[in-house]
């Protein structure tokens, strides 16, 4: 692999791939999420299909966490390389005239999004372990997913929490996917359209997320 | 016989640089090896003939004082580069060329080098675009042409308004692969400070490294001076600061004689000066006296109002203007060449008319063009009765799509708006025809010395044309020198090495090291800017754009006594061995100083107006210039005697074929 | 005018350098920056001081010489404008002006303002050309049509001065922007297709061998270049990087 990723530009290559996928993840995620306010059965099944299918758990699940432990070590790299790029600073360095905020802090709305992907875990992955993986498909066992979700989100603290983190996407991506583009060498064409969808897909996804918590904070109230 | 053996072939002109080509020497690749050539300057011509003769298999070495070989003031050419591609048809071919080229310059050119030049035009264009070179191009995917002043044909190949810049980044790009070869050592940062001659021939320079300041042998089988221009002897010019005669100068004190040092070419539209903290011009292309109308107002207190700002230029009346230019060339008007335009300009600032704080400033006035435009955009597009208001906006509108980023470039130095009030334009000194003199193998009289591109005395005579300096740069560099080095160079097959520790180069370095040390441990009290923009004062005063036996004879005078003050009483602060730009500029006025002199010298001697030298004792009773083919029908070539006074000319009578020599007019 | 002046001092390469306080008074707002830097250093000579060494040459905005960080932007506040071109009338009287060499591992400063951009040099020996030899029998120039718009975008990326204020403008002080420059002229041209592998890869390699940070697309460059370079550039250098090391 270290052949392939000898330059900064294959690096970030691998980055805006990489971040690419995520996106489309993303995708899939909110979708089976928005199920859940307007269909618990159907929500119920979907969490199902993806819990217990061999094909999901086994091979696209390990792909997934391969992704974002990539996407974050790549990310750290560079970052570390960067630094080094200017070992003296300037006195004063005018950053908001030329860029947006997003575009400089990427490395902060990441670490954000990593730390809350652990509370993420925490709260759904690792509870399903024990019975997903711990004597195979067993009918009985299969937990009522709607209403796992509903509880989650009865604390007004965690739900502060996602809908806090979910911003945090928002401004990793408004600056991360249409750059992902960059990257791999998509952005000289047909940039204005595909800006415009980056931009609507970066502010619209977090939102969803956002309704989703809020939706089943309030509607259990 | 003269002493300067121009060393033309034999044959009807076309057939000379053929006839040439198979008769001289070569030098076999395996020996090309062995051969070390220096190269001073890295602009269109020294940075296409380091990549060429390295191509070829010489060892090269380049140098040039600035940061990077592609930062050399070639890169300032805007508007475009002459061939006779004839890819027109409109008629255009090598003789045309040619006879466009030795008019234009005044018939003050050798006929055989303007022809070559010509001849090898067309593959200029072949190589730099094989080299990606991007030039302007039609829909159709072939080449563009614009035309220019002084011509009938469209032969200009241009990349928009940075055509210089793209022909040196070629140039650069093609040195860069033989820096990548390992066959240029590109040395950057460097200064050439003298020439070292061994046995009488060229063998070395001495350099001085800009950031450690210390000082450098290099030795070589050749030394090729590719450094430009001397405008800057004038302080104020379009040339880059550091533009310097320094390597040239240092030649010519050890034996290159100098040629024509007294044409110099004062282009007339640029923007004038705006303060004494001025420290160089810019030019604003040619195109622009296409539209604009050039004026002054006809009587002294309108000046005095708009002077003081009372007046605005807009409010004058018509027949309160002077069109000077109108009104003494009914013919050609506003589209007078160069040295015209520019001197009616300094004829009516010296009248007292000039517009600006300093009076030397006239207005170049868009507002007829843009009510004409105007009107007929309005017309075109069915509205046969416009207001007053829409033919202003949609007359704006065609002089910004024509002239837009010059437009800009004005407003952003002066802060006027060019749309609403008139510009202010002055001459400022564009380029040098004078230089090195050189014989048709470009080697000077020192053997193993040559100079190309502006360093030499070139081939534009008494006036140059617009888009020829980058062809006569790359025609030198790519065509002429790499293969008419050959012919010297077969002699030194044998030679080996050149030492460096030889008494030669120390007495070279010693004198060297001793002239600047003098400089920095003369603690005086003026600034070296001081005495430059003192000897740029009275350059452009007495040996400007109109000159006359008793200015230069006074030029004379006060350059001598501006140098003798500048020896006692000039202050450089700083160290010698650390970047000191100071030491840098005092280094170059010594030499600026010497051939200041030596400009007035030759203006003086050349009792004629021809080109751009007008003197003002040889005029028509409408001032316009009087050439003196039977006297002066050559090229004015000077020897250095050991010291700035006594040079010595020696003249190259100029021989005219395949051309009749005949009188400008413009009324 | 009356204005402050903040600017690095630095001996030369190896010594520390350092923030030196300047009052200067009698601008003219008509100056250019670097003319009231003369003024300065006029100043400084009478003082029998070492006057302030910056880099400049042409100063019509296109040798791509002049560099300076000021007030924390590479050519100052204007855009589309180098340091040469930028005029006093953009400050106002009393103003504080920091003026700093352009930061970046790979430019090293050589003395107070000036600095070594010899990196760029390297990365355009590596690959910044066609290989054609000197001769008088290439093909003729109008052999291969090349369409308009491909003709002027190559064009418009070969504007590029390398004058190295995307790197003093990126906080990764990337050069990607001069890289993709270059690379994109080529690729846009016929003439750059035969060495396009070689070309990419052996620029991308020494643009990293240099020190320069990597791209991370927040466009400053873009904002600062005095030639209006556009961030496309980078990422056809991306595409044609890519399509190189899948080939080679």
């Amino acid at each position: 692999m270290g052949r392939y990723l000898n330059t900064t530009v294959a690096k970030k290559f691998a980055m805006g791939l990489s971040g690419l996928f995520l996106v489309s993840f993303l995708l899939m995620h909110v979708t089976v999420n928005f199920v859940s306010t307007v269909s618990p059965s159907v929500y119920n099944s979907l969490s199902e299909f993806m819990g217990y299918n061999f094909v999901v758990q086994l091979l696209l699940q390990p792909i997934l966490v391969i992704g974002v432990v990539f996407h974050f070590v790549m990310g750290m790299v560079l970052e570390v390389n960067n630094r080094k790029a200017r070992p003296i600073g300037y006195e004063k360095f005018d950053k908001s005239s030329n860029t947006t905020w997003m575009s400089r802090n990427m490395i902060i709305t990441g670490i954000v999004i990593l730390l809350f992907l652990g509370l993420h875990m925490y709260d759904f992955f690792f509870p399903e372990l024990a019975y997903k993986f711990g004597n195979g498909y067993d009918a009985a066992q299969v937990p009522d997913f709607y209403t796992g979700l509903v509880a989650k989100f009865q604390d007004p603290i965690r739900v502060g929490i996602y809908v806090l983190s979910f911003v945090f996407l928002m401004l990793h991506l408004l600056h991360g996917f249409y750059g992902s583009f960059q990257s791999i060498g998509w952005g000289d064409r047909n940039s204005r359209a595909l800006k415009g969808f980056a931009k609507w897909f970066s502010i619209l996804v977090p939102l969803l997320f956002i309704y989703i918590a809020l939706f089943h904070y309030f509607g259990s109230l | 016989m003269s002493v300067l053996d121009s060393k033309t072939p034999e044959g009807p002109i076309e057939k000379k640089w053929d006839n040439h080509k198979n008769n001289i020497r070569l030098v076999n690749p395996a020996n090309k090896r062995n051969i070390d050539i220096i190269v001073v300057g890295t602009g269109l011509a020294g940075g296409s003939a380091a990549s060429s003769l390295a191509e070829m298999g010489y060892n090269v070495k380049t140098f040039c004082y600035q940061d990077s070989p592609r930062r050399a003031h070639s890169i300032a050419a805007q508007g475009g580069i002459n061939a006779a591609k004839d890819y027109q048809g409109d008629g255009d071919s090598n003789y045309r060329l040619f006879y466009d080229t030795a008019k234009g310059g005044d018939y003050r050119a050798r006929e055989a080098n303007i022809y070559r030049l010509a001849q090898v035009s067309g593959s200029i264009i072949d190589q730099c675009v094989a080299q990606g070179v991007p030039f302007a191009r039609e829909y159709g995917g072939l080449l563009d042409n614009r035309s220019f002043g002084g011509v009938l044909v469209s032969r200009t190949f241009y990349a928009k308004g940075q055509t210089g810049q793209q022909l040196l980044l070629g140039a650069y790009g093609a040195m860069n692969r033989q820096i990548n070869r390992g066959k240029i050592q590109s040395y950057t940062r460097h200064e050439m400070m003298d020439l070292v001659i061994v046995d009488g021939k060229a063998r070395g320079i001495i350099a001085r490294d800009l950031v450690t300041g210390k000082l450098e042998r290099h030795s070589a089988h050749a030394v090729v001076i590719a450094s430009g221009g001397y405008g800057n002897v004038y302080f104020l010019s379009t040339n880059a600061m550091g533009s310097n005669v320094m390597a040239a100068w240092r030649a010519h004190r050890r034996g290159a004689f100098f040629a024509n040092p007294c044409f110099v070419q004062i282009h007339p539209t640029c923007i004038p000066v705006s303060g004494d903290y001025q420290s160089k011009l810019t030019l604003m292309s040619e195109s622009l006296r296409n539209d604009g109308r050039i004026w002054v107002p006809k009587h002294k207190e309108d000046v005095e109002k708009i002077r003081n700002g009372s007046l605005k230029p807009n409010d004058l009346k018509e027949e309160d203007r002077d069109y000077y230019l109108e009104r003494r060339y009914p013919a050609f008007g506003n589209l007078v060449p160069r040295d015209v335009a520019s001197r009616a300009a300094k004829e009516r600032c010296d009248a007292g008319y000039g517009v600006n704080k300093t009076g030397q400033a006239v207005f170049l006035d868009f507002a007829s063009a843009i009510e004409r435009y105007g009107k007929e955009k309005a017309y075109s597009e069915g509205h046969h009765n416009p207001s007053k208001e829409e033919v202003t906006r949609l007359g704006k509108e065609v002089i910004k799509a024509k002239y837009g980023n010059l437009f800009e470039m004005y407003e952003q130095i002066t802060d006027d708006n060019p749309y609403e009030t008139p510009m202010q334009i002055f001459p400022a000194v564009h380029y040098s025809m004078g230089g090195l003199w050189v014989d048709y193998n470009l080697q000077t009289t020192v053997p193993g010395c040559y100079a190309i591109g502006e360093a030499n005395f070139s081939d534009h005579g008494a006036n140059r044309l617009g888009a020829s300096a980058l062809m006569q740069g790359l025609a030198d560099g790519y065509f002429v020198l790499p293969y008419t080095i050959g012919d010297y160079l077969a002699d030194e097959i044998r030679t080996g090495p050149i030492p460096s520790d030889t008494k030669e180069f120390d007495e070279a370095e010693k004198a060297v090291r001793e002239k600047l040390e003098s400089l920095l441990n003369n603690n005086g009290q003026n600034s070296v800017d001081y005495y430059h923009k003192k000897l740029g004062k009275i350059m452009w005063d007495k040996v400007g754009m109109a000159r006359n036996e008793q200015g230069l004879k006074q030029a004379l005078q006060e350059i001598e006594e501006l140098q003798a003050d500048f020896k006692k009483n000039v202050r450089v602060v700083g160290k010698f061995e650390a970047k000191n730009s100071e030491l840098e500029k005092a280094g170059r006025l010594v030499d600026y100083f010497e051939l200041a002199k030596l400009m007035a010298r030759d203006a003086l001697e050349r009792d004629e107006s021809c080109g751009c030298h007008f003197r003002e004792e040889h005029q028509s009773e409408d001032g316009e210039a009087k050439r003196n083919d039977e006297e002066f029908k050559y090229v004015s070539a000077w020897e250095f005697k050991g010291s700035d006074q006594d040079a010595k000319l020696h003249k190259e009578e100029l021989e005219f074929h395949s051309i009749e020599l005949a009188t400008r007019s413009y009324k | 005018m009356k204005l402050f002046l903040k600017i690095w001092r630095q001996e030369n390469a190896q010594a520390k350098g350092q923030m030196v306080d300047y009052t200067i008074d009698g601008i003219d707002p008509n100056m250019s920056f670097l003319e009231m830097l003369d003024v300065l250093n006029e100043q400084l000579v009478a003082e029998n001081k070492e006057p302030i060494e910056f880099d400049h040459d042409c100063r019509e905005g296109i040798c791509g010489t002049c560099s300076l960080q000021i007030n924390g932007q590479p050519h100052g506040p204007d855009r589309l404008t180098t340091t040469c071109q930028l005029h006093m009338r953009k400050f106002k009287d009393g103003d504080t002006i920091y003026i700093e060499p352009f930061r970046a591992k790979a430019f090293p400063v050589v003395k107070d303002l000036v600095i070594d951009r010899s990196s760029f040099e390297r990365i355009q020996q590596a690959g910044g050309y066609v290989s054609v030899n000197t001769s008088g029998n290439t093909i003729d120039a109008n052999t291969i049509p090349v369409d308009k718009e491909s003709a002027d975008t190559a064009f418009d990326s070969a504007a590029c001065i390398g004058c190295g204020a995307c790197v003093a403008a990126c906080k990764n002080a990337s050069a990607a922007l001069f890289v993709g420059a270059k690379i994109s002229q080529f690729a846009n041209l016929p003439q750059g297709q035969v060495e396009a592998t070689q070309r990419a890869i052996n620029m991308v390699n020494q643009m990293d061998a240099e020190g320069f940070g990597s791209c991370t697309n927040t466009g400053a460059c873009e904002i600062e270049c005095p030639k209006g370079i556009k961030l496309t550039n980078i990422a056809t250098m991306n595409r044609e990087y890519i399509k190189a090391t899948t080939k080679g």
